[in-house]
């Protein structure tokens, strides 16, 4: 694959990453809410406003209710909008993070995963955006402060896509990743502002010479069909999404699909997870391997839309997996991620017996021993045909 | 490097563990190293014990578990030895290094250690970084120690880098730098092990 675009390798923290993602695609307007909840990644960018190196409308607001209601009148009136969150104050938007949605206002959102409180912790896990996914936003997770960063330029595209009008939201892990330093790759300034382009709305807010409404009343006679049509375009995402990773691939050599695999090809046993815990994992099946156990991953990227079509060939030839949810849905039968999983799976020919394991809740750490017990579980599992349980919890004190 | 480092950083919360995590692997990627920094959070305030880690490798590191097993182990505050177990973890072959005008066999009765396959190493950071920077501020001679110690970098590459690292946060004030470089050179020279 020929690469055009030169990068440069710094070390970055995920925050810093994302911020410089956000100062090359140089949005029209950010509106933020500036005390905790709040991440680096908005008082990194405000920086960057004030020192003059970008041009956005900078507005910070009262709260992080009010950061989403702005990005949402900002992106009406046809400004390229973000804003960015974590935890809480994701929860605070809920409201509006369904009026962006509804409203069809391609918002790109970086959400540093943390935990939901109650009782109260800062720390990594997937409870603020597992929550918000039935909002009607594409959801990109991130290994690792590259993929946050990569993920951050392909969202614009994606977002804004005449096929799309989604809001995104480019998730990171909590800490982990957004205060962790680590070597990211960045592109020059102008590669990512040709990549991005210019953000052009149909029916702006503020074309007084073709007046529209925003946001009207929409009662029994339309409110479904509108509702039909976000979910078609959720549909027609992940299309959009494999051709902006294809396009992003060409420029910058690494290939972003919905989901990366490892050594899964010829696997036995598998798990599927999200976020940074898949790197400690990559560790842990070349530790397998090495000692001759058939052991792979599948990483979701996109959570939604669900490529279950595509996970279910994925996963088709594996005997046991683990699915592991960095969030608990409370719902007495696993997390998120296990109930879409194992779903995607009824269709398989051979359906291969799957478990739960709901980990690093808070910030618990996730360790190698951890992974290789979710292995050895896995591989009883595959020897006796017998799952002992559905829902297992990792890390914990019982 | 045939293996990746790990480096655990203690001090208190101001005496800037973090920052020194985050220049040492600054330093390391500016020469194309592998690296990752990252401290460990919790409710602490200034003066609170607080943890912070590296990890260096010429290979991509993917791993994104906490430093359990840390090769390397930097002591910024030797005064809360006893309380906290900053021996914790290390392997055999690994090394402490304590900010601390004692030698370095008296530290090791201090820490208790009886494992001679762990080298203790000491270092005045406190006393030198009075002395060039004018005022208590450890981590910088600590990381003249520990690339020392460690042999994880070139001198000449930690103040090249250190030096333009600093000069974005004190462009106007070149005492500091050059103090700061001192400090380096300093505990760098000064180390002691066993």
């Amino acid at each position: 694959m020929s690469v055009v675009a030169k990068k440069h390798r710094i070390a970055l923290t995920g925050n810093e990453a994302v911020a410089q993602a956000m100062r090359q695609i140089h949005p029209d307007v950010v509106a933020a809410y500036p005390i905790t909840p709040q991440t680096e990644i908005v008082q990194i960018f405000s920086s960057f406003v004030s020192d003059g190196l970008v041009h956005t409308e900078y507005v910070p607001v009262e709260s992080e209710h009010s950061a989403m209601s702005a990005t949402v009148g900002a992106a009406a009136a046809g400004a390229r909008s973000m804003t960015a969150t974590s935890a809480n104050g994701l929860a605070l938007m809920w409201e509006i993070l369904y009026i962006a949605s509804g409203s069809r206002l391609p918002i790109v959102m970086p959400v540093v995963n943390r935990a939901l409180s109650g009782p109260i912790n800062i720390h990594c896990d997937h409870s603020d955006t597992m929550g918000a996914r039935d909002s009607g936003w594409i959801h990109l997770y991130s290994e690792n402060a590259q993929e946050a960063y990569d993920n951050m330029i392909q969202a614009v595209r994606i977002a804004e896509h005449p096929d799309v009008k989604l809001p995104v939201m480019v998730c990171m892990d909590g800490f982990i990743i957004s205060h962790g330093m680590e070597n990211v790759e960045l592109l020059d300034d102008k590669v990512v502002s040709d990549f991005v382009g210019s953000y052009k709305i149909d029916h702006p807010l503020l074309d007084i010479d073709n007046p529209i409404t925003f946001g009207p009343l929409d009662l029994q006679d339309f409110y479904f069909e509108h509702k039909r049509a976000q979910a078609e375009a959720m549909v027609r995402a992940k299309n959009v999404i494999l051709q902006i990773g294809e396009e992003y691939a060409k420029l910058t050599g690494t290939k972003y699909e919905l989901f990366e695999t490892y050594r899964l090809d010829d696997a036995e046993v598998a798990i599927v997870v999200i976020g940074s815990t898949a790197g400690t994992a990559k560790v842990q099946i070349d530790k397998l391997r090495s000692q001759g156990i058939k052991a792979g991953m599948l990483k979701v990227r996109v959570f939604r839309p669900f490529p279950y079509e595509e996970i279910k060939q994925a996963l088709s030839h594996v005997s046991a997996i683990a699915v592991l949810d960095r969030a608990d849905s409370f719902s007495s039968i696993g997390g998120p991620l296990f109930s879409e999983t194992r779903a995607a799976m009824y269709d398989a020919e051979k359906r291969p017996l799957i478990t739960n394991y709901v980990y690093g809740l808070g910030g618990r750490d996730i360790n190698l021993a951890m992974i290789e017990k979710v292995y050895q579980d896995l591989l009883e599992i595959k020897d006796t045909g017998k799952l002992k349980q559905y829902v297992n919890y990792l890390g914990v004190r019982e | 490097m045939a293996e990746m480092l790990e480096i655990r950083w203690h001090g208190r919360g101001g005496q800037g563990a973090k920052t020194a995590a985050l220049l040492l692997a600054e330093a390391a990627a500016a020469v194309g190293k592998y690296i990752q920094a990252f401290p460990e959070y919790g409710p602490e305030r200034m003066g609170a014990p607080v943890v912070s880690y590296n990890r260096i490798s010429d290979q991509p590191i993917t791993i994104h578990s906490s430093v359990e097993n840390p090769r390397f182990v930097a002591v910024l505050d030797p005064t809360f030895i006893g309380s906290i177990d900053v021996c914790a973890g290390i392997p055999d072959g690994g090394v402490i290094i304590v900010n601390t005008p004692l030698s370095a066999s008296e530290m090791r009765k201090k820490l208790g250690l009886t494992n001679d396959a762990i080298k203790v190493f000491t270092v005045d950071a406190s006393n030198i970084s009075r002395e060039t920077i004018g005022r208590e501020i450890p981590n910088t001679p600590m990381l003249g120690a520990l690339v020392k110690a460690t042999n994880v970098l070139d001198i000449d590459e930690l103040i090249e880098d250190t030096k333009k690292r600093l000069e974005r946060k004190f462009k106007n004030r070149p005492e500091i730098i050059e103090g700061n470089v001192k400090a380096i050179l300093r505990a760098y020279e000064e180390v002691q092990g066993e």
